[in-house]
């Protein structure tokens, strides 16, 4: 569903995606990994439009949408949340979402109707319902924890039913017990919305446990693809990552 | 209760409107009046630049250019040979081809501004005013220079209303005030409103949404013009005629003073604001020549006491109370 071909990025004279080639299969959940710098964000940004390419072609559904525009790219059905939480402070959960649901369904040129009378409000109560922010639900966004506002973030992508889901560091900045909630939260949205999930992470238990297939990057370049076993087996990546001195995974908000 | 958001402000609206009407009659004072019909026309003016600073986050330093083009369309129209004392068309027609005029030139001035972004919108915004303030007073044979255009030009009845009667003046600058602030009322209550407010907030998560944001930027700009142009219009019927100081610089900060003086997060902040730098403005003047001092003072105490302009600190006030109230009751 999505192939990446050849993909290449540089600012200036630092090399960020070095003839990258990766392709995900319709319905996968897969992980990139990599240590700091590696460019796993680099290739969301390319893959959603933050970027552009300075070479290659990035398929999706066949279609190449490298150099389109996130606006675009968002309404063939990639959506993606970010490493630091993007939302809208002033607006309340239920307010953003029903926003998104518009956006998605096309009503947001409306001026002439009222937004609280929109049916976009049931929507949005389903995807709070899913993604667990019922109690918030009438809350300012800026006042939400953190951990809220990061799931809110993965709503705002949902709202658009994406089939291509791209969630940066899902769980940056959270303690133990909280990541673990948060990746199982991931996983339960995965299976229940047959899409397609690519999430890059820094905690190897977490990847090793949910990722059907992971993808290792450093110095973008792609230095291995496999399974859990495959990948924790592999000597390259034991010695540019699994076996550098333990990185420390948190990563501040 | 929830489903009556537009008959419930148009009833606000159509109260507002009594009770300027019964001011009018019960108080007859023409300084009182006279400080309600211009409350009327800025609150129109600063309400639309409030779309822009308040809502959108977008904060433009140019906005009397849509006042000033609306002043001089309508001035000229009336002034010119097609309009006689009996034209019973003519001033609703010079009202709408001043707004066509102004949207207009604010789509064509929008759709450069927002290419940049943050202090550089403003001050392009700022250099097309002052553009537009250098032809008015180089084009001298059009627009008089910077005599203004002078001689008057005739007001005839329409509908019944003759707008030389100081009283009919009043109720159709209040007429029209109210219809405007209902139509931004409801434009920044609709699913369109609240895309602004997203772009306030954080434009680049508005655009992984699949939100166009210059699109949005840029259909606001033209409104927010076009609405400024009919407090222009209302301000050249005021005085019969239409000046380049309208198109100076310092003209822009007049309804970005009321937007402080007032605040931006309460819907009618503004109008408040307008009130009361109208007030300032005539009961200052009349008293002493330091006018400048004594707002600058004001705007100190609202920006250092208040933190924020009068409307949103009682909307605060309200809103606390409610809250501590909503918790004694739970």
């Amino acid at each position: 569903m999505l192939r990446l071909e050849n993909v290449a990025k540089a600012f200036g004279g630092v090399i960020a995606t070095d003839d990258v080639s990766l392709a995900f299969a319709p319905g996968s959940l897969s992980a990139i990994i990599g240590p700091n710098g590696a460019g796993k964000t680099t290739i969301f940004n390319l893959i959603s439009g933050k970027l552009r390419p300075d070479s290659g072609r990035i398929l999706f559904d066949g279609e190449n949408i490298a150099g389109l525009d996130e606006t675009e790219i968002v309404r063939r059905g990639i959506g993606r949340a970010f490493q630091v939480a993007s939302i809208f402070p002033s607006l309340t959960v239920e307010e953003s979402l029903m926003a998104a649901v518009q956006s998605h369904r096309r009503q947001t040129l409306r001026m002439a109707e009222r937004f609280r009378h929109s049916n976009a409000r049931q929507r949005a109560g389903e995807i709070i319902d899913m993604t667990g922010l019922g109690a918030v639900a009438r809350d300012l966004s800026a006042n939400l924890s953190h951990g809220d506002q990061k799931l809110l973030d993965i709503a705002l992508a949902l709202a658009l039913e994406p089939r291509l889901l791209l969630l940066d560091e899902p769980t940056a900045g959270m303690g133990p017990e909280e990541r673990w909630q948060m990746i199982e939260r991931v996983r339960a949205l995965w299976q229940a919305e047959h899409m397609t999930l690519v999430f890059i992470e820094h905690d190897m238990d977490i990847v090793f446990e949910i990722a059907q297939s992971i993808r290792v990057l450093c110095y973008g370049a792609v230095l291995a693809e496999g399974t859990a076993e495959e990948i924790r087996a592999n000597p390259d990546v034991i010695e540019a990552y699994l076996g550098a001195p333990a990185e420390d995974a948190e990563v501040a908000p | 209760m929830r489903r009556s958001g537009p008959i419930r402000d148009m009833i606000f609206g159509l109260g507002v409107f009594v009770l300027l009407a019964l001011l009018y009659v019960l108080v007859d004072d023409a300084f009182v009046h006279d400080i309600i019909i211009k409350t009327c026309i800025f609150s129109i003016f600063a309400l639309s630049l409030n779309l822009l600073i308040g809502y959108l986050g977008l904060v433009a330093f140019g906005h009397a250019a849509f006042f000033a083009a609306g002043a001089y369309v309508f001035g000229l129209f009336m002034q010119s040979e097609y309009v006689g004392p009996d034209s019973a068309w003519a001033i609703p027609f010079g009202v709408l081809l001043a707004m066509v005029g102004s949207a207009v030139l604010a789509a064509a001035i929008g759709a450069i501004c927002i290419r940049a972004k943050a202090i550089y919108f403003s001050f392009l915004t700022l250099a097309f005013q002052m553009i537009l303030y250098s032809a008015i007073l180089a084009a001298v044979p059009i627009t008089g220079g910077d005599q203004g255009l002078m001689g008057g030009f005739p007001k005839p009845v329409f509908l019944g209303i003759d707008l030389a009667e100081a009283s009919h003046m009043y109720m159709f600058c209040a007429a029209l005030a109210i219809i405007a602030a209902l139509i931004m009322r409801q434009v920044v209550e609709s699913p369109f409103g609240y895309v602004l407010r997203m772009l306030r907030d954080n434009p680049d998560r508005a655009a992984f949404l699949g939100l166009k944001v210059k699109l949005y930027q840029w259909i606001t700009f033209v409104l927010a013009g076009t609405l400024a142009s009919l407090a222009g219009v209302l301000q050249s019927l005021l005085d019969i005629g239409a000046f380049p100081e309208w198109a100076f610089w310092a003209k822009s900060a007049e309804p970005l003073f009321m937007i402080l003086l007032g605040g931006m997060q309460t819907f009618l902040g503004p109008v408040l604001g307008a009130f009361i730098f109208e007030v300032l403005n005539a009961v200052v003047t009349a008293h002493t020549r330091y006018y400048g001092l004594v707002l600058g003072a004001v705007i100190l105490f609202f920006a250092l006491g208040l933190r924020r302009g009068l409307g949103d600190y009682i909307w605060q006030l309200v809103s606390d109370r409610r809250e501590a109230s909503g918790r004694a009751d739970a």
